[in-house]
């Protein structure tokens, strides 16, 4: 094929797939596989299982850190800029047009009834997509000792007002998980081979 | 500082910080909107609702929502550029140099530690947005109001997820839930 129509294609998959993924990330996943794995055949499954584990793994939306993976392999640094920008386009045009429109909607007054039954309803996906996720997670000692202390500290700086911020307790997780692994491996608990 | 350049850093930052997509990144997103000034809690609900009924990415959504607001189109242009570069830079890197990146045990272990954390931001950011809904709680000073119209609401989405995971094994659409609760929010403020 040649390399432009590659980039057009590319460009017009992930316009599509962010024209019609609601709700990002893992829905986008399974489209992406049925457009470049089973269609187009420009990735290996095994691939994308890579792909998987990368965009989950790195900071940034899912969808978008699988367009700027797929779009790498298939046309380089090229690619990725095509992919990406095809992925964000249909976001940025819908929501740009919502946000000029929007104080006025929300303004009405039954409008603002709906929302008030909306903000319910959001606090209640948010709260099950913590709980689907702790179910998720390995439960070592580590894990559930840093869950409790995280929700603990979180909840009282909260409570009384005192600002805590969220980037430095994922640093410190970060931080932690690599202490701890040195630690388990300085005192040979871990062989070196691994 | 100029609101331009400090969208871009600020979504900067949002993008480079929040692991795991979707819902994951909300915390963050919200932390720095509401100390910007950018968005009200109550507006962040508002447009969560709105994010997860158009497509696309949530994370990129409210990129273009809060820099269109704050810095009209040329600002939703650049917290979206703000927001998906620092992933675009790590990506384009490991698929370029370091394809066995994260395969190492350092940056495993680093992912595992982040892991825990992320997953208390998510359950906490939920409880507080539903303490100070239906029950007015945001600090120790505020007065505990329950709001039964709310946890009325709150009743039934929770029983129609459960009733619905059961029968179906799945976890029920978001939009249907959204839909749901709008209808029932017009019902008891209004007609009630």
């Amino acid at each position: 094929m040649v390399k432009s129509k590659k980039l057009l294609t590319l460009f017009l998959s992930f316009f599509k797939i962010g024209l019609f993924t609601f709700g990002g990330g893992y829905a986008m996943i399974a489209l992406i596989e049925r457009e470049f794995v089973e269609r187009l055949k420009w990735i290996e499954n095994e691939e994308f299982l890579d792909l998987i584990a990368v965009a989950e793994s790195t900071p940034g939306p899912i969808a978008v850190n699988s367009a700027e993976y797929i779009g790498y392999k298939v046309g380089k640094v090229l690619g990725s800029f095509v992919a990406t920008l095809g992925v964000c386009i249909p976001s940025i045009v819908i929501i740009y047009i919502v946000s000029l429109f929007f104080d006025t909607f929300v303004a009405f007054e039954y409008v603002d009834y709906a929302f008030r039954g909306i903000q319910v309803c959001v606090g209640y996906l948010i709260v099950s997509a913590g709980f689907r996720m702790l179910k998720k997670m390995k439960k070592t000692v580590f894990n559930k000792v840093f869950f409790v202390l995280i929700v603990a500290v979180i909840l009282v700086t909260t409570l009384f007002s005192f600002h805590i911020s969220s980037i430095a307790l994922i640093v410190a997780g970060a931080a932690s998980g690599v202490i701890l692994y040195l630690i388990k491996y300085l005192t040979g608990k871990i062989s070196k081979g691994e | 500082m100029n609101i331009y350049l400090k969208l871009f850093l600020t979504f900067f930052e949002i993008g480079a910080f929040s692991f795991g997509g979707g819902y994951a990144m909300i915390p963050v997103i919200r932390e720095k909107c509401i100390l910007n000034g950018w968005l009200t809690e109550e507006g962040i609900m508002n447009f969560i609702a709105v994010a997860e009924s158009t497509p696309g990415p949530i994370a990129v959504n409210m990129a273009t929502f809060v820099g269109s607001s704050q810095g009209g189109l040329a600002g939703s242009l650049l917290a979206t550029l703000g927001v998906v570069l620092p992933s675009f830079l790590i990506i384009v890197l490991i698929a370029s140099v370091m394809n066995n990146l994260i395969r190492y045990e350092g940056v495993k272990a680093a992912l595992g530690g982040v892991q825990p954390v992320i997953v208390g931001l998510i359950v906490t950011t939920g409880t507080t947005m539903l303490l100070s809904v239906l029950f007015g709680i945001e600090n120790v000073k505020s007065t505990f109001s329950i709001d039964y119209k709310s946890v009325i609401i709150f009743a039934v989405i929770a029983a129609a997820g459960m009733v619905y995971k059961k029968i179906r094994k799945k976890t029920i659409s978001s939009i249907f839930m959204i839909i749901l609760s709008a209808v029932m929010g017009i019902i008891m403020f209004g007609m009630l």
